[in-house]
C-alpha cells in the first residue's frame, strides 16, 4: 500500500515497507555472496606470483617493442587470406540464414509444428558453438586450410544472421500484408511485395554487422591451423618472437578498425 | 451482387464478433457500415475477402460462393474485391507505382512480379489511375514520402488497379482531418458512381456516412438493428446503434458548417506561417 493516511494527510512511497525491507535484504545476500566467491575463487592465488605481476608484465612490453617492421612482408598474405575468410564465410551464412529465418519467423513459416521447430534448433546449434571450435571439428574433418577457416565462420553466421533476421520479420507491420493479401497475391508474391521491404533494412544491417566481427573472429582461425593471419600469430608465440607479435596486433587492430568504419558507413548509407 | 447470409463469427477467444448477419449489397450501391468500437464492422468486412475466417454463414459474390473457396480460387475471388485501409496500408518502402501495381499480383505470375515486368496494360491502367486521383507526378516517389490524404489515393489506386466487382472500405477517413476526409469520401462517391461499383464502408462519423452514402446499415455487438436510408436514421436509431446519447448536439454540427470552419482554420495557420 504505497499511499498511507497520517492524521489528516496522505504521504506516498513508490513501494510498501515488507517490500522495502525485502529488497534491502535481497541486497544483503548479494554482498555476503559476493565476499565468498571472492574466497572461493583467491583460494588458490600464489600472492608471490601476483606481487610480482607488474614486473613481469614491463619486462613482456620490453621484449615486445619496438616491432618488428620487416615482418609486414609475411603478413600481407595471410591478412587477405583473414579478409577472404570472414567475407566468404559471411555470405555463406547469409545464404543458408535467409530461408531459416523465414521458416522461423512465426508469421512465414510454413508449419508451426514441424518446420519452426527444426528452424529453431539449426538457429541454436549454429549459435552455441563457437567459431573456433567449429573451425577445430572441420579442421578435424577437412583438414588445415582457408576452407576450413571460411565453413566456421559461415555455420557461426548462420545462427547469428538467422535469429535478428526472423525476429526482424515477426516485428513487421501486419496491416501491409494483410493489404497485399487482399489483392489476391501467392504466398511468394506476399513475402517479395509485404515483408522484403520492411524487412530490408534490417537484414543489410545485421549482414554488415556479422561481416565486421567475422573480420576479428577469423584473425584466430589460424590459431588452430584454419588459415589467415592467426597462423603467423602461432609460429611467432611458439618461437617467442615478441616483436613480431606485436606487428600482428598492430596489424590486426587496423584491420578491425577499418572493418568498424566500413560498417558504420554502410549502416548509416542504409537508415 | 453481393449476399451475406446468416454470418456469425466466434474468435477463438470466445469473443461471438457477429451473431447471423444477413444483407445483400445492388450492383453500384454505397453502404454504410457505422456501429460503436467492437461492433463487428471490421470483422465484417474482413470476413467478405476471408482476411479473417467466418465461423458460419455464407457469402455470395454474384454467383460465387466465397466462404467455400480455397487455395488459388481464393486468390482468384480476392482480385474481384478491392480494400481500401485506415492506415492507407501502403508498403511504405515501395515506390507509389509498386503500390498501385502490386494491384495486379492476383494477375501476374510470380516471376513477372518479381523482375517488377508489368504487362504494358497494367502500367497504362496504372499511370491513368494516378491521373485520376491527382497523383500523376508522384509515381517515382516512395509512398512514405507522401502525406496522409495522397496516401490514401494511391490505397485507392492500388484497390483499384485489380479491376474489382466489390470495394470493401475499412475506415477510410480516421487517420485523416475533416477536409481531407470529405475529399477522400468524395472521390470514392464518385468513382463508385463512375464504374457502377458497390462499396461497403466502415465508418466512424455518422455525419459523413449520412452525406456520402445512399443506404446505412448499423451493427451493434454483432447484429444489424438498422437498415435503411441515411434520412431515416433518427434518433431512435443511434440509440439502438449505439446507446443512450443527446443526439441533438451533434446535428447542430452541420457539414456545411464544419466546412467553413476548417477555412478559418487554414487562414489562422496560413498567419502563422
Amino acid at each position: 500500500m504505497p499511499v498511507i493516511v497520517r492524521g489528516n494527510g496522505k504521504t506516498w512511497q513508490k513501494r510498501a515497507s515488507a517490500r522495502q525491507w525485502s529488497i534491502w535484504f535481497g541486497w544483503l545476500l548479494l554482498a555476503a555472496l559476493t565476499v565468498y566467491c571472492w574466497q572461493v575463487m583467491t583460494k588458490d592465488t600464489i600472492w608471490a606470483f601476483v606481487q610480482d605481476a607488474p614486473r613481469q608484465a614491463a619486462d613482456l612490453a620490453s621484449r615486445m617493442v619496438p616491432p618488428r617492421w620487416s615482418y609486414i612482408d609475411k603478413l600481407l598474405w595471410p591478412l587477405w587470406d583473414t579478409i577472404n575468410i570472414a567475407t566468404l564465410g559471411t555470405l555463406l551464412g547469409i545464404l543458408f540464414a535467409v530461408p531459416v529465418a523465414f521458416m522461423a519467423a512465426r508469421n512465414t513459416t510454413p508449419s508451426r509444428t514441424l518446420v519452426r521447430p527444426v528452424a529453431l534448433f539449426i538457429i541454436v546449434a549454429s549459435r552455441s558453438i563457437n567459431s573456433l571450435i567449429w573451425a577445430l571439428l572441420l579442421v578435424a574433418v577437412i583438414g588445415p586450410g582457408v576452407l576450413a577457416g571460411i565453413l566456421a565462420i559461415g555455420f557461426r553466421s548462420i545462427g547469428f544472421v538467422a535469429k535478428l533476421l526472423y525476429e526482424a520479420i515477426e516485428e513487421i507491420d501486419e496491416t501491409q500484408v494483410e493489404a497485399i493479401s487482399a489483392t489476391g497475391a501467392s504466398r511468394a508474391q506476399i513475402i517479395d511485395y509485404a515483408i522484403v521491404p520492411q524487412v530490408l533494412p534490417a537484414f543489410c544491417g545485421i549482414s554488415v554487422f556479422r561481416w565486421d566481427i567475422n573480420i576479428r573472429e577469423s584473425t584466430i582461425l589460424g590459431l588452430v591451423g584454419a588459415g589467415g593471419i592467426g597462423l603467423q600469430l602461432q609460429a611467432s608465440l611458439n618461437v617467442l618472437a615478441w616483436p613480431q607479435v606485436t606487428l600482428i596486433f598492430l596489424v590486426i587492430l587496423a584491420t578491425v578498425f577499418v572493418s568498424e568504419w566500413v560498417s558504420a558507413k554502410v549502416r548509416q548509407a542504409i537508415i | 451482387m453481393l449476399s451475406v447470409r446468416n454470418l456469425t463469427k466466434t474468435y477463438r477467444t470466445g469473443d461471438e464478433a457477429l451473431k447471423g448477419v444477413s444483407f445483400d449489397v445492388e450492383p453500384g450501391q454505397l453502404v454504410g457500415l457505422i456501429g460503436p468500437s467492437g461492433a463487428g464492422k471490421s470483422t465484417l468486412i474482413r470476413c467478405v475477402n476471408r482476411l479473417v475466417e467466418p465461423t458460419g454463414g455464407s457469402i455470395f459474390l454474384g454467383n460465387e460462393e466465397l466462404t467455400r473457396l480455397s487455395g488459388s480460387r481464393l486468390r482468384a475471388a480476392r482480385r474481384r474485391i478491392g480494400m481500401i485501409f485506415q492506415e492507407y496500408a501502403l508498403v511504405e518502402r515501395l515506390s507509389v507505382m509498386e503500390n498501385v501495381l502490386s494491384g495486379r499480383l492476383g494477375y501476374v505470375s510470380f516471376w513477372r512480379s518479381f523482375t517488377r515486368r508489368f504487362p504494358q496494360a497494367d502500367v497504362d491502367k496504372a499511370f491513368s489511375l494516378l491521373e485520376r486521383v491527382g497523383l500523376t507526378d508522384h509515381a517515382d516517389k516512395r509512398a512514405d514520402a507522401l502525406s496522409g490524404g495522397q496516401r490514401q489515393r494511391v490505397g485507392i489506386a492500388r484497390a483499384l488497379e485489380q479491376d474489382p466487382e466489390l470495394l470493401l472500405i475499412d475506415e477510410p477517413t480516421a487517420s485523416l482531418d475533416p477536409k481531407t476526409s470529405r475529399q477522400i469520401m468524395r472521390l470514392i462517391q464518385d468513382i463508385c458512381a463512375e464504374r457502377n461499383l458497390p462499396a461497403i464502408i466502415n465508418i466512424h462519423d455518422v455525419l459523413l456516412a449520412q452525406a456520402f452514402t445512399r443506404r446505412i446499415i448499423g451493427l451493434q455487438a454483432g447484429e444489424v438493428v438498422f437498415d435503411g436510408p441515411p434520412e431515416e436514421l433518427d434518433d431512435a436509431a443511434l440509440t439502438r446503434i449505439y446507446g443512450e446519447e443527446d443526439w441533438t448536439t451533434m446535428r447542430t454540427a452541420k457539414p456545411g458548417d464544419e466546412e467553413s470552419g476548417e477555412h478559418d482554420e487554414e487562414e489562422r495557420m496560413a498567419g502563422l506561417a
